[in-house]
């Protein structure tokens, strides 16, 4: 069970890869993109998790007490702001896609070949 | 504690933030000048840094947390040669294009040069800091920009299209890059990357090569190296002229630096018994990618397009100058970037003043058109004889230094790569010369018959009918210092001094964590006998002509018997770059994959 | 290429990505046994060094404050970029009006009306999650929150007037220039502070405020003013942002509805 985390977050960015992969409506794609942005959140919390350990926030908690690691937390905080940009300039791509070609499917799209 | 080193990245920020502020109440003139100041300034500060680097390496502790017994608590900035060097030439590009940019281009209030002034923020950012996350953050600050500047022209849906192919492609690489940063954290429980550097010590294992493999694709999807680069073409296609001359002049160019830094930081230790592993891969991936980018190159019909397959080619020659790992190649990879992205810029400029007056960039509809407009040509011309590397440009130092270290471990063979790219890419610009600005050659053609024809739209206000100033005077600077570089002396040697600093590992330590005095000490005289590289490099400039000149004229042999399987492979070729966002994403995961196959089963064989 | 090569080129490469990730994470140290150094020597020291109680807070605005500073400028250059993205062409702004007149004619071209109980529920949450996101803001230092934490549901606020009543009534109390001034204030306030630290102590981003006491409103110095600002530029970044949206998908659906 001591693996089992890190599986999931290989198993969280394969199945993002599938989804762009195969997707046929580029909102779709682009969710796909959030999940496998998630990966990376199952990776950090895993690695920074210490069984027993209670929340790095010492409010009414004493300082010495075992506790997980802070800075991965952090990094997630981050990792989530920019996952949220990430889609949100994504998504009005696709949404002015969609204004002026009236599809939002990629396989139709043919302009940019060769 | 230098108090200088946070300003290239803060100041761009701050006036970023003002103009945003102002995006209502301010006027075009007062937005301009505010931002070529800024950039000016940033170029003047990163140049200071420079001098500063070049005696010793300059280091800044944001928030005052010096390191602790070896353990970094804060974020650093490691300032050596190469990285102010990097951003530099960021400010130099950033203010070539604002400068291009003045009067015509169709601005958004502000908004266009609060862009680009945040993309200069986090480029200086990305190439001055020591540490891995910081890196993954300045990564994503350029990212952010660059999706917003490249899908500019929201109109056209070839623009949504492009723009979306590169930042979901550009976007799992962040998070491949993140990925790794994260196995790196979980053995070292560091994010600097001096301490991660020490603490990796000597020790490979599966953890070390898959990290190693998840960060170099990942920056390489940036940089636009083969299996990864199918983005940069539709990219560039669709993004307007300022923006081009920065993704190809430099934000490819920081893909491959970050590599070079990871490497050479981090990674030199686990993997010095096994660099011939790591120099099989990369010369191979850099011989493929210049070869499939410059066959791709003389094929197309789309100025911009054309010009963004070349930078694909000629980041597989830098590709292969990382991969011969000595400090001569690295010194020619600087060199190399520095002398292509000038030129590519030129370049790229001339392209948007072609656009500006004709509302067209394609090569055929142009035929002959530009032919009153001498000055302009003559810029042109002498920008693709800089991209076959003809001696007397800084791009034959480079090439000069990169193929000396190969031949150096024995791999003198880099040199038929070196040719064929010059020869292809330099060959397409020049016969898009020959066509646009002297009227040679038909208006159709067979080899360019299979490439589509992409409209694009105008980007400027309103056609004019002579050639504006502020277009053509960036392009014209910025080609003869291409020259200027090329023939001033001493230059090599500094370079090489730039690279032996990137290169030592212990002592890019020791100044990070312990705060050491390790003052630089200057390379070497260099005694390599030149005539060898004149002469290719002569012969590679002049194959380009003919090549040129041959596409032109009548005697292009299309029925010869050779002619049909080149076609066959070239139109295989062609199927593959589809614009469908699943066929790239589907290569890039073949990409990591063979990459983390062939490292890994290269290590375990010895 | 067609769907099916595509399909036999990735699940083959997916497979052995997927091989060469595990062999990977296999080098980890395994789950719930974190090792090392740098988040043990944050959480003995962080207390008594910025008498904070909220380690994460401090190692995100202070400890790898420039890094928060980055993310921070992600969002405002994606506010910016989808403003840029988003923008109306000229024919749009042209037929602005024509369309206002229209839309207030065809009721089968506009959305449904909310639904009372909507309406009830939506308004009446605004006034509570004001406040709960002011007080997320404000208490990061002490309890787990923070300005980006509280800026996003400072945002949800506008947002809820939007779907209580309709695009008019958002307009109305979120004037767009206010917005976007607010938005590169807080910005701005957090590299202002930053020089504040380069000036007063030599580095960038240090420290140098006022520590206070440990477990009250105003410890941590430059860590709560960072706090302000960060939550004032998150809740102004996301309200440009849905204000963008919100005006192009109307534009769409007065178009027809494609």
């Amino acid at each position: 069970m001591s693996f089992f985390p890190y599986a999931v977050a290989a198993w969280l960015f394969i199945i993002g890869l599938y989804g762009i992969v195969t997707s046929r409506n580029f909102v779709h794609l682009v969710i796909c993109l959030a999940v496998l942005q998630s990966s990376t959140y199952v990776l950090l919390l895993s690695i920074g998790y210490r069984v027993g350990g209670t929340a790095p926030v010492f409010a009414g908690v004493p300082v010495g007490t075992l506790a997980v690691d802070p800075v991965v937390q952090a990094l997630m905080l981050t990792d989530i702001v920019v996952e949220a940009t990430v889609v949100a300039l994504l998504l009005a791509l696709a949404l002015q896609l969609h204004k002026h070609a009236n599809t939002l499917d990629p396989d139709k799209l043919k302009a940019l070949e060769g | 504690m230098s108090t200088l080193a946070p300003l290239p990245v803060v100041i761009p920020l701050s006036v970023a933030a003002i103009l945003s502020a102002l995006n209502k109440f301010v006027g075009r003139r007062l937005s301009e000048a505010l931002a070529i100041l800024t950039t000016i300034a940033t170029g003047v500060m990163c140049g200071e840094l420079l001098l500063q680097a070049r005696v010793q390496p300059v280091i800044h502790w944001f928030g005052g947390w010096t390191p602790r017994a070896g353990v970094a608590l804060g974020i650093s900035f490691a300032i050596d040669p190469i990285a102010a060097g990097a951003a530099v030439f960021a400010s130099l590009l950033v203010l070539a294009a604002l400068i291009f940019s003045l009067h015509y281009f169709e601005t958004v209030g502000t908004l266009f040069h609060v862009l680009m002034l945040g993309f200069l923020g986090a480029m200086c950012g990305f190439a001055l800091t020591g540490d891995l996350f910081n890196l993954f953050v300045f990564f994503e600050l350029m990212s952010a920009s660059a999706f917003a500047l490249c899908g500019y022209k929201v109109e056209e849906p070839e623009s949504m299209q492009g723009a979306l192919n590169f930042g979901i492609t550009n976007t799992v690489g962040a998070f491949l890059v993140l990925s790794g940063i994260g196995l790196l954290y979980g053995r070292t429980g560091a994010l600097n990357m001096a301490q991660i550097g020490r603490t990796l010590g000597g020790n490979l294992d599966g953890l070390v090569i898959t990290a190693f493999v998840f960060i170099m694709s990942g920056f390489f999807i940036k940089a636009a190296v083969f299996p990864f680069h199918f983005w940069l073409a539709d990219a560039h296609a669709v993004a307007p002229t300022p923006v081009c001359v920065l993704f190809s002049g430099i934000m490819v160019e920081l893909g491959i630096y970050a590599v070079l830094r990871v490497y050479w930081v981090i990674f030199d230790g686990p993997f010095a018994a096994h660099r011939w592993d790591v120099r099989a891969l990369l010369l191979a991936v850099g011989s493929i990618t210049a070869v499939v980018g410059a066959v791709m190159c003389f094929g197309q019909r789309h100025i911009k397009r054309l010009l963004a397959f070349s930078t694909v080619s000629h980041v597989g020659l830098l590709t292969i100058g990382f991969g011969v790992l000595k400090e001569g190649a690295l010194a020619g990879v600087a060199l190399y970037v520095l002398g292509h992205g000038l030129v590519k810029a030129a370049l790229f400029l001339v392209a948007g003043l072609l656009l500006h007056r004709f509302s067209s960039v394609d090569e055929l509809e142009l035929h002959g058109r530009a032919c009153r407009m001498q000055a302009t040509g003559v810029v042109f011309f002498v920008a693709a004889l800089g991209l076959a590397s003809m001696p007397g440009f800084a791009t034959f130092l480079g090439e000069s230094g990169i193929i000396d270290g190969a031949k150096g471990i024995g791999q003198g063979w880099v040199r038929a790569v070196f040719v064929i790219a010059g020869v292809l890419t330099a060959g397409a610009v020049l016969r898009v010369w020959g066509r646009v600005f002297r009227g040679m050659g038909k208006a159709e053609d067979a080899e360019t018959a299979g490439a589509k024809k992409i409209d694009e739209d105008r980007e400027t206000n309103a056609a004019s009918h002579g050639i504006p100033a502020v277009m053509f005077a960036p392009a014209a600077a910025l080609v003869l210092l291409a020259v200027a570089v090329g023939l001033m002396p001493g230059v090599k040697r500094a370079v090489r001094t730039a690279a032996i600093v990137m290169q030592d590992r212990t002592g890019y330590q020791a100044r990070a964590l312990e705060h050491a005095w390790i003052p630089v000490t200057p390379a070497e005289e260099e005694h390599t006998p030149i005539g060898k590289g004149l002469a290719w490099s002569f012969g590679t400039t002049a194959a380009a002509l003919v090549l040129a000149f041959l596409s032109l004229s009548p005697y292009w042999p299309s029925k010869h018997v050779l002619a049909r399987p080149v076609a066959k492979t070239v139109h295989l070729l062609r199927a593959i770059h589809s614009g469908h966002v699943g066929d790239y994403v589907a290569f890039l995961t073949f990409g990591v994959a063979a990459f983390g196959v062939v490292l890994a089963v290269l290590i375990h064989l010895r | 290429m067609n769907r099916r090569g595509r399909m036999i080129l990735f699940l083959l490469s997916a497979a052995v990505f997927g091989g060469v990730y595990l062999w990977g994470l296999k080098g980890l140290p395994p789950v719930g046994h974190y090792r090392g150094p740098y988040g043990d020597v944050l959480n003995q020291v962080a207390t008594y060094e910025r008498h904070v109680t909220d380690i994460v807070t401090a190692v995100n605005f202070d400890y790898r404050g420039f890094d928060t500073l980055g993310e921070e400028f992600i969002l405002f250059m994606s506010v910016v970029g989808g403003t840029v993205l988003l923008r109306r062409q000229r024919e749009e702004e042209k037929s602005e009006h024509k369309d206002q007149a229209l839309s207030d004619e065809s009721p089968e071209r506009q959305a449904p009306e909310p639904s009372d109980a909507t309406r009830v529920l939506t308004l009446g949450l605004v006034g509570p999650l004001v406040v709960f996101g002011l007080y997320m803001v404000a208490h990061g230092q002490l309890t787990p929150g923070g300005g980006f934490q509280g800026g996003v549901i400072l945002a949800t606020a506008p947002l809820l007037v939007y779907l209580g009543g309709d695009l008019k009534k958002f307009k109305q109390i979120t004037s767009h220039t206010l917005v976007e001034v607010a938005e590169a204030a807080g910005a701005g306030g957090y590299l202002a502070i930053g020089f504040a630290g380069l000036i007063l102590g030599g580095a960038y981003l240090r420290n140098v405020a006022a520590l206070g006491r440990t477990g009250m409103i105003n410890s941590g110095g430059t860590i709560a003013l960072i706090n302000l600002a960060t939550g004032l530029e998150v809740a102004a970044g996301f309200v440009l942002l849905l204000y963008a949206f919100l005006e192009q998908t109307l534009e769409i659906r007065l178009r027809g509805g494609k």
